[in-house]
């Protein structure tokens, strides 16, 4: 899933500025179970500007309001009145979800409260690691599970660099070497011979932004779809 | 010195000797100059990093043009962390050109490290990559596949850790490297000569060079530092007495003493097929190095 952090609480008050009505709107999927948008921390978000607002004598009034995603557009429709009330809308979803909700009240000023860090694991309770950086060619059937793309700082597809240290990594004595993980891996599983060969440079022509998917059904229209 | 190329010199199996010039950062280039001039003779090829640790200087490309006008022979270092397949690639036509024909392939450190640490991170390819990328310029084609109009020339190196652990990623690499075409290795430093020893008996197996890297040590303090924090560096416990049971002030005269004797070992028992010396800041003694050496 995607992983975010929320924004400093100084960002968030200095990018809303002095709007008197804010809408906060959370996104119920990723950014929720990542502690980071989700219902409760829309309220947390809120309880804060609202404090700040009492102790700087301001008026301010906030709206809460979460949906299911940000990122489609059935869960958006039903802000519009919302949205409309409010002088800033602050979006807690990731940066898709807030671009989303942007582009459908496009005469609002919407505003993100969120870092949108990477897609990543719950590694365990409110810990998040990275695992994938969507290459659109993904090799981890060769490489026993573990992406030498995101796992090595420097994306190496065919092997360790030479600062690998007791099987950490250089740039991170903390984290594992991708390539030991992997080399390990393979050893337990039966494919070293995979990784013995000369990977190729990869393919950035597949990651030209911005990406586009369309479902095989879809492809040629709704004909299509019912051949 | 002799009139044969570096790459001649080291496949005649020869014993090839090799140091390192570290460009600087800024454009006052009287002290490497000196080095140059210093050791352009007395030793069969000179390396020249390539933005060493991540931190900006005057490109490898540049020194060693420089090196070649002083009548010296220049390898040049390219990492693939500042520059992606299209620079790499124009940069070794324009290195050919210049009539440079050793190139040494790495990863490069990550940017991090350096004083740039916010500056994009490329690694378009590893060095395996880009030493298979050298190989097919040399056989007339650039990496996507299209015909160039004069193929390259190079004499392919590439680097390898010996006392790297785990050891077997790093040996997958190393006969990686060699499948895309290195045709001779540096090594990271080593100290140990009996662990060097068991890695040749198994590098041997292949048709390469390789040149044992030998880092300057001043103090016990500097075997002890890197021990603990130089991936892949092992100085055994005797050198390191060794150098700590040195008078106040002669570090540096033994640490010319190790090296002159490693090199020595390295070359009258016939272990490797040369040494890379890397004197760090210290160029100066290296004639002296050699000295001690013969
Ligand atoms: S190779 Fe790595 S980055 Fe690419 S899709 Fe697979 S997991 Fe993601
Ligand atoms: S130590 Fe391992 S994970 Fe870290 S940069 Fe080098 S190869 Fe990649």
């Amino acid at each position: 899933m995607i992983i975010a952090e929320r924004k400093t609480f100084d960002e968030i008050k200095q990018i809303v500025g002095d709007a008197h009505k804010i809408l906060i709107v959370g996104c119920g999927t990723c950014v929720a179970v990542c502690m980071a948008g989700g219902e409760k921390e829309v309220g947390i978000l809120a309880s804060l500007l609202r404090l700040d607002a009492k102790r700087e004598g301001r008026e301010l009034e906030i709206i809460e309001t979460t949906v299911e995603r940000q990122c489609d557009k059935e869960y958006l429709e039903p802000l519009a009145k919302k949205v409309s009330d409010a002088d800033v809308v602050v979006s807690l979803a990731c940066g898709a979800g807030v671009q989303f909700l942007a582009e459908m009240y496009d005469t609002k000023r919407v505003l993100p409260g969120l870092n949108t860090r990477f897609i990543g694991v719950a590694e365990h309770e409110g810990m998040w690691t990275q695992r994938c950086m969507a290459c659109s060619d993904c090799i981890l059937g060769e490489t026993g599970g573990i992406c030498p793309v995101t796992i090595c700082p420097k994306g190496l597809l065919n092997g360790p660099c030479g600062g690998t240290n007791e099987g950490k990594c250089e740039v991170d004595n903390e984290k594992d070497c991708a390539w030991t993980l992997i080399y390990r891996r393979l050893e337990k599983t039966g494919g070293l011979n995979n990784i013995k060969k000369l990977f190729p440079p990869k393919r950035y022509d597949v990651q030209t932004k911005p990406g586009k998917v369309i479902h095989p059904a879809y492809e040629k229209g709704e004909g299509k779809a019912h051949e | 010195m002799n009139k044969k190329s570096f790459r001649e010199t080291l496949e005649s199996g020869e014993f090839t000797i090799t140091a390192e010039v570290g460009p600087p950062k800024g454009t006052h280039i009287d002290e490497m100059f000196h080095h140059i001039d210093l050791l352009k003779d007395k030793v069969h090829a000179l390396n020249v990093t390539d933005n060493q640790s991540s931190v900006m200087r005057i490109s490898s490309l540049a020194v060693c043009q420089i090196i070649k006008d002083k009548g010296g022979e220049p390898i040049l270092q390219m990492t693939c962390r500042d520059r992606n397949r299209l620079a790499q690639q124009s940069d070794l036509l324009g290195a050919h050109v210049l009539g440079i024909r050793n190139v040494l392939c790495l990863t490069g450190d990550y940017i991090t490290v350096g004083d740039h640490p916010q500056a994009k991170p490329v690694f378009d390819l590893d060095s395996a990559q880009l030493i298979h990328m050298v190989k097919s310029l040399n056989e007339g084609k650039d990496i996507g596949g299209n015909e160039l109009s004069g193929s390259t020339d190079f004499y392919i190196g590439a680097t390898v850790t010996p006392e790297s652990k785990p050891i077997e990623p790093q040996l997958l690499k190393f006969e990686k490297k060699i499948k895309a075409g290195a045709r001779f290795f540096q090594t990271q430093a080593i100290y140990d000569i009996e662990n060097f020893r068991r890695f040749m008996d198994y590098a041997r197996k292949f048709d390469i060079k390789i040149m044992a890297g030998l880092v300057l040590l001043v103090s016990a303090g500097m075997a002890k530092y890197m021990n603990k924090n130089v991936p892949g560096i092992f100085v055994p416990d005797n050198l390191v007495d060794e150098l700590a049971s040195t008078e106040k002030g002669k570090g540096l005269a033994k640490g010319v003493e190790i090296a002159g004797r490693m090199i020595r070992q390295l070359r009258e028992q016939k272990i490797c097929d040369g040494v890379h010396i890397m004197a760090i800041g210290r160029e100066g003694v290296i004639p002296e190095i050699l000295a001690a050496a013969s």
